[in-house]
């Protein structure tokens, strides 16, 4: 009983040491979101100049098919990393991909689509104080959302989407609801 | 003296810096006092330890705009409060709140506090009888002849 009662504190350290391992190995800007299994918030975006009248996004736009929607912004830096992939993923045809232009002037959101490629099927622009992105609990950009058929959201990912994530996260889970 | 009181009263007028701009505030003083007072226990999801009172990001400037439009609207506090937690969890309080999955956070101290408390007690209680035991019964006649034989040896 003596011996065991000397062994705590090290028992104590050990705990203590494996949380702070798993800690430093947490990204502290991947929050949970509240937002899985709800569905999609009610927005009605305006078109961005140049694309067509009826271009915008509106919560009825995620309904029927399986999506996923990407938040986005001229002034994003990691969106262009993601974005030529997001373009990749376009043209396989695998899933419709859907755009909010966040925070951004509707001019710079459609010049910026010109210059790195346009894999959206609609983008609504979503100016200051960007209603939607906070409706859809956005943290910052890029981060993109599965809504499956019912529009509801299934899945959220945080950050730039690589061609890793897409292919060992994301498109399981879009086969999955797909089916 | 004097110069001290200066300096005093001049460290006096030195409030925290909030990123509050004056285009935001609320024209009613009291619901602008509610927009603070909320917007201090809220965190700014950006730069995560500053509530967005006091953070200068892009979202938290939105959110300031939004808890004053639904202050605007005629929310009270918690309806405020529950429109950011429905878009941003719990997460997004800088106070949490007592739940299930937030009992360790609020009750681990005082659990730590009581069982420290316990060793400490258990310490002292243990000299106390060691102390207060009664004294052993004395040597044995052979014990005594072992002694003795012992000291000797050792040359004493």
């Amino acid at each position: 009983m003596r011996r065991s009662l000397f062994l705590l504190p090290v028992a104590i350290f050990a705990v203590m040491a494996l949380l702070f391992v798993k800690g430093l190995t947490m990204d502290p800007h991947v929050i949970p979101s509240v937002l899985i299994d709800r569905p999609v918030p009610e927005m009605d975006l305006a078109p961005l100049p140049g694309r067509g009248a009826d271009t915008g996004l509106a919560t009825k736009d995620l309904k029927g098919r399986v999506s996923l929607v990407n938040i986005y912004g001229s002034w994003c830096i990691a969106c262009v990393q993601e974005h030529p992939y997001l373009v990749e993923f376009k043209k396989t045809g695998i899933v419709p991909i859907f755009g909010i232009d966040w925070r951004d002037d509707p001019a710079q959101g459609a010049a910026w689509l010109k210059r790195h490629g346009d894999p959206y099927e609609r983008v609504g622009n979503d100016p200051a104080p960007g209603r939607a992105a906070i409706d859809f609990g956005v943290t910052g950009a890029p981060e993109s959302f599965i809504v499956d058929k019912a529009g509801i959201i299934r899945y959220k990912h945080i950050g730039a989407i690589t061609p890793e994530v897409w292919s060992k996260t994301l498109l399981p889970i879009i086969r999955e609801l797909q089916k | 003296m004097k110069k001290v009181v200066f300096v005093a009263l001049l460290m006096a007028l030195a409030t925290p810096a909030l990123a509050v701009y004056p285009s935001e505030m609320l024209p009613d003083p009291a619901q602008e006092h509610r927009a603070r007072e909320l917007g201090k226990d809220l965190r700014c999801l950006v730069c995560q330890n500053q509530s967005i009172d006091d953070s200068d990001a892009d979202l938290a400037k939105d959110l300031r705009v939004i808890v004053r439009e639904r202050i605007k609207a005629g929310d009270t506090d918690d309806m405020v409060r529950q429109f950011v937690v429905d878009r941003y969890g719990d997460y997004v309080l800088l106070k949490p709140p007592f739940k299930l999955s937030t009992l360790a956070l609020w009750l681990g101290p005082f659990v730590l506090f009581v069982g420290a408390l316990s060793v400490v007690f258990g310490f002292y209680r243990r000299r106390k009888t060691v102390a207060a035991a009664p004294p052993p019964p004395p040597l044995s006649p052979e014990e005594q002849r072992r002694l003795a034989a012992l000291l000797k040896e050792s040359g004493q």
